[in-house]
């Protein structure tokens, strides 16, 4: 009933194939099976975020994700984001700021900020919030987080327009 | 923790889930965001032999202005409904709901269909289909038949479909000029499940409420149409006014029966309901530029 199914998909631009049995999670797959630890096992039932990846372009629960889903998909985790530089700033304020602590939220917090930066405008500091909402940190009280990630909008977009608080 | 070991299959239309159905009746289910499926599954409270995943059947997908109607494929992702244009220029009741479903992450892979489906009871998209009219897809081998939002939820997780259906779609009447919508809802976060929060949807002219519906959700067994409440409401063609507000009050009491659970007891939640009510009134006889009173 177990029995492995064969799965080829794009992980931080390379094309691996493996066998993976039908339960196996995504973020399971990615640490055990490719060995990228970045992503984090949390409550593994899509309350923390830890386990933030991004699956065909968008942010997802690695833990709510099947590994046999992901045939075909394009996957990326914190080692391929920073292997690109493409949040290298968003990077250099967590640690500027303080906003990583023990560090087991930081890479799922960098990927769902990755995709408010990519969504190319800035944003008030509640707005911040909000988006940030399914995240987890049990550390930092989440000022600091909300402080690099408000610095970095800031910096690539400008001001946000004042009409909300 | 980790699932119990099952089979998957991967099917790539309708007839391979059907075929699915037919071979293992209850002990197959479908798996589609998976958002609400696969916490379930983790923590071992139910365990399916086969699950069959339907993320690949493109008819299930897709937003479309159809004559009077705005149709949704069941696949159409929290987050495609929430950047739609089509939904936000004739279902603006959902646009403003969608926000409250669950965090960017979930949104980004939940379904409207499995949230429609599952029927939480304290999930905004069963009390937004029943306030805006909608119409509910089923399809099994045997054919197609379509369920009204509000005689499909029938108690805690109890709904229409049976075992065989797959929802495939919903269908939201377009409604005419005069028409508004208003959506309040109280969670602990952004994003979390609501404690309690009601879909409004009614006619307005002239500051007088008609075709009012009101549904409540986190607080029944299921998304709860409170008719007497409406009426209450309408207040026989009179406009909304202080007076008004305190008789919707009195009949919400009489209607509605919250079940109490760990976010409060039932006078909590009556009271909470109450509230909301209030501004979600306020609101849409805001947006429909008529007087607005205490
Ligand atoms: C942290 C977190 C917070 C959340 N907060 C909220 C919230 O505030 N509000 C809210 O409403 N939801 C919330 N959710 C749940 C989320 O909205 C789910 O996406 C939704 O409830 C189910 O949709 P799904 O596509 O993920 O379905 P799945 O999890 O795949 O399926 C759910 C159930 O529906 C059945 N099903 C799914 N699709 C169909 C279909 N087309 N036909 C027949 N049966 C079907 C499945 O067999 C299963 O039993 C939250 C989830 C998480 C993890
Ligand atoms: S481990 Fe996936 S959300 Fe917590
Ligand atoms: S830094 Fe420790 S959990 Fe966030």
């Amino acid at each position: 009933m177990d029995d492995t199914i064969e799965i080829t998909l794009t992980v931080n631009g390379e094309t691996v194939t493996r066998r993976t049995s039908p339960r196996q999670h995504l973020v399971d797959f990615l640490r055990g099976e490719l060995g990228l630890t970045g992503s984090h096992v949390g409550c593994e039932h899509g309350v923390c975020g830890a386990c933030t990846i991004r699956l065909d372009g968008r942010a997802v629960r690695g833990c709510l994700t099947l590994a046999v889903q992901a045939d075909g998909a394009r996957v990326e985790t914190i080692e391929g984001l920073t292997e690109s530089s493409e949040i290298s700033d968003l990077q250099r304020l967590f640690v500027e700021r303080n906003a990583a602590q023990c560090g087991y939220c930081t890479p799922g917090m960098l990927l769902t900020a990755a995709e408010l930066v990519a969504a190319g405008q800035a944003m008030p500091r509640a707005a911040i919030r909000d988006f940030m909402s399914g995240n987890y940190c049990r550390c930092t009280g989440y000022q600091a987080i909300i402080d690099a990630i408000e610095h970095v909008l800031e910096a690539r977009f400008g001001a946000p327009a004042k009409e909300e608080g | 923790m980790k699932p119990y070991p099952f089979k998957y299959v991967r099917a790539e239309g309708l007839a391979a889930v059907f075929q699915q159905f037919e071979e293992h009746g209850d002990d197959a289910q479908v798996l589609a965001g998976g958002q609400s499926l696969m916490p379930v599954l983790n923590m071992r409270l139910s365990a399916p032999r086969v699950l069959v995943d339907i993320n690949r059947i493109e008819e299930l997908r897709g937003i479309a202005l159809d004559g009077g109607e705005v149709r949704i494929g069941a696949l159409t992702r929290h987050r495609e409904v929430l950047e739609s244009e089509v939904v936000r220029t004739h279902l603006p009741l959902l646009a403003e709901a969608m926000p409250h479903v669950a965090h960017v992450a979930v949104r980004n892979r939940g379904t409207l269909g499995g949230s429609l489906a599952l029927a939480d009871p304290a999930a905004e998209m069963p009390a937004c289909a029943v306030a805006l009219g909608a119409t509910l897809v089923l399809r099994s081998a045997a054919g197609e038949r379509t369920v009204a939002a509000e005689d499909f939820y029938q108690g805690l997780y109890e709904t229409e479909r049976r075992p065989d259906e797959v929802l495939t779609e919903a269908r939201y009447p377009i409604a005419g000029p005069g028409y508004h919508g208003a959506f309040q809802e109280f969670a602990r976060r952004q994003g979390d499940f609501a404690v309690v929060g009601v879909a409004a949807r009614g006619r307005v002219e002239s500051g007088v409420l008609s075709e009012l519906r009101l549904v409540y959700f986190g607080c029944e067994g299921h998304a709860r149409l409170a008719r007497q409440t409406a009426l209450a409401a309408e207040a026989g063609g009179r406009p909304y006014t202080p007076q008004v507000f305190a008789a919707l009050k009195d009949a919400l009491a009489e209607e509605l029966d919250p079940m109490e659970n760990m976010h409060g007891s039932r006078a909590t939640k009556l009271h909470m309901a109450q509230t909301l009510t209030g501004r979600a009134l306020q609101a849409l006889l805001a947006r429909a530029g008529g007087a607005v009173h205490g």
